[in-house]
């Protein structure tokens, strides 16, 4: 069993997701190499040989993978994947742009999203907004998988030394350029990456009192979510929007606030270790699944909780 | 120009679905069902080409049973200029027409419809595999565009935006092309009374799965469909005072 993973990364450093998806590479058992592409892949490279587990890092070192473009990625690996029995990459926006387009090219049918390995054809994955888990089998020989990094506990970061190799691939079948990229102008972490969310909803009134929300978010070193209701009522940018057709966030603490708890909202929030609801009707359905559950008026109750937290 | 978009009949993204009883699948008896919310993003994003000159046709294709008819009517009441159902019993949600079969399928109605460019979700709510874009652009051998949250037309070119996570990129990609939706590209219209009306009048065509030669047997089989373990929460605190020594104290998630 030879496994390739797409590894992500940004400049200089590897994506923190990889030591996820190398922890469920290993599940599989077998040789695991990983790609790297890009410019000036020495300081990625060496971080990455030093991951536990891994055989070989494969650098494509080349300014044509810079921005990491579905069809040039796809022209590099398509042609590794005679060698490999199984590709995997992060189901972050890197690698659901990537992966389909190679998946197709080898004709077969990706397999999106994986939480867990059960056997080497076997696997769960959300549906329906994480409504539902499917357990599904492939009848593939050759698998193309992206993993949810929340998923899989990462593996070690250090331990490993892999040696360092390099390979170089084809043009791209079609034609994209890179224009720009205009990073989040926030101090906040990033939403589905962040330990702490605290999130507003209709309750919250207005974009004026929302203040008040991020006021909260800032004292904890959070970032901010809303739910749809809020983004609707214009409080907030849609980008801020945890659920169904949001964003989805697994923190360590989310705390609800005004937020009555629709299902979409749910689906995009649920999986958060644990879960705080404030919110002054009782009747509120986030309490059900709140750890901790505060029924007051949150007017009263959040200047209180930033003041003293 | 002449744009295609590939929409689907999905749950409505309200409500609470059930995994059957037997884990076969989910129970879709008597739920409500819609148009994917960023199959609805990417036809209003069509209207609104064709409204600002740029497109002179807008034509919807969906793959499912009889009733998605629906679906196209809403997508003609929003704004586009005909429907093709490709018809099929085969279950669209899970284990059943995947998205490479889709894609294999909408291939061959762009070789047949030649659309200068093609406009469609970046994932369906219900399988959430996000594929079938990438899949169909790396099939016809054109440039992608996913995850969109705008699109500048330009003569043989586009310009579009991508939401990637945390930020925002701006690539350039060749015409014909394809590019998949986010949620920030637009906000869907409510379609008008007589636009619904008008709508039911519009060019339905119906075509079978055995038209373009593609196997909607799954490759990957379902085992089982199950509702995650339910949460266990419920528990109260009484005061802000409570609540932080619970966070620090109990859940350990602040310090």
């Amino acid at each position: 069993m030879k496994i390739l993973v797409i590894a992500e990364h940004h400049g200089t450093e590897l994506a923190t997701n990889t030591l996820n998806v190398v922890a469920a590479a290993k599940k599989f058992g077998g040789d695991i190499d990983l790609l790297l592409a890009g410019s000036n892949l020495s300081d990625v490279a060496a971080q990455a040989a030093k991951i536990d587990g891994i055989s070989k890092v494969k650098t494509a070192e080349s300014a044509d993978y810079d921005h990491h473009l579905a069809e040039s990625m796809a022209a590099l690996i398509v042609p590794m994947a005679a060698d490999y029995d199984i590709l995997l990459a992060p189901s972050s926006t890197f690698g659901k742009n990537i992966t389909p387009r190679i998946a197709a090219l080898l004709d077969v049918q990706q397999i999106s999203d994986i939480i867990s390995v059960e056997s080497n054809d076997t696997f769960t994955r959300p549906v329906y907004g994480g409504q539902a888990i499917a357990k599904v089998q492939t009848s593939d020989s050759k698998l193309v998988i992206t993993v949810r990094p929340t998923g899989f506990d990462p593996v070690n970061a250090e331990g490993g030394s892999a040696a360092i190799e390099s390979v170089s691939g084809g043009a791209p079948d079609a034609k994209s350029e890179f224009v720009s990229l205009k990073e989040a102008e926030s101090d906040r972490p990033e939403l589905t990456s962040a330990n702490i969310v605290v999130s507003g909803g209709r309750g919250v009134g207005s974009a004026e009192n929302f203040k008040m929300i991020e006021a909260l978010a800032d004292k904890l070193g959070a970032a901010v979510g809303a739910s749809r209701a809020a983004v609707d009522a214009g409080y907030v940018p849609n980008d801020w929007q945890v659920g169904q057709t949001g964003k989805i966030v697994a923190p360590q603490l989310y705390i609800a606030i005004g937020i009555s708890g629709a299902i979409q909202h749910l689906a995009g929030m649920k999986d958060s270790k644990y879960i705080v609801a404030i919110n002054k009707d009782e009747e509120a359905p986030i309490f059900q699944v709140a750890d901790y559950g505060l029924v007051a008026d949150l007017f009263d109750t959040v200047p209180e909780l930033t003041e003293k937290i | 120009m002449k744009i295609l978009v590939p929409v689907k009949r999905v749950v409505d993204y309200n409500v609470k679905v059930r995994a059957k009883s037997d884990g076969s699948g989910i129970d879709l008896a008597n739920v409500k069902m819609s148009l994917n919310p960023f199959d609805e993003i990417a036809v209003e994003e069509a209207v609104r080409l064709k409204e600002a000159g740029k497109c002179d046709e807008i034509i919807v294709v969906t793959i499912g049973p009889e009733k998605a008819q629906e679906q196209l009517r809403t997508a003609m009441a929003i704004g586009a200029d005909r429907g093709i159902l490709v018809k099929t019993d085969t279950p669209i949600d899970l284990g059943g027409v995947e998205p490479l079969a889709v894609a294999k399928t909408l291939k061959a109605i762009v070789e047949n419809e030649k659309p200068d460019l093609v406009i469609m979700g970046k994932q369906s709510i219900d399988d959430d595999s996000n594929q079938t874009g990438q899949m169909l652009s790396a099939l016809l051998g054109w440039a992608q565009a996913t995850f969109a949250s705008e699109i500048k037309l330009d003569g043989d070119s586009a310009t579009v935006t991508r939401e990637i996570d945390g930020g925002l990129e701006t690539i350039k990609i060749a015409l014909p092309g394809i590019i998949t939706t986010d949620l920030r590209l637009n906000e869907p219209r409510y379609a008008s009374l007589p636009n619904i009306m008008k709508a039911k009048k519009k060019q339905l065509d119906i075509m079978d799965p055995s038209d373009f030669g593609v196997s909607y047997d799954p490759k990957v089989k379902i085992l089982n469909v199950s509702e995650p373990p339910a949460r266990t929460g419920g528990g109260k605190v009484s005061s802000v005072d409570e609540l932080i020594d619970k966070l620090k104290n109990e859940a350990k998630v602040i310090s």
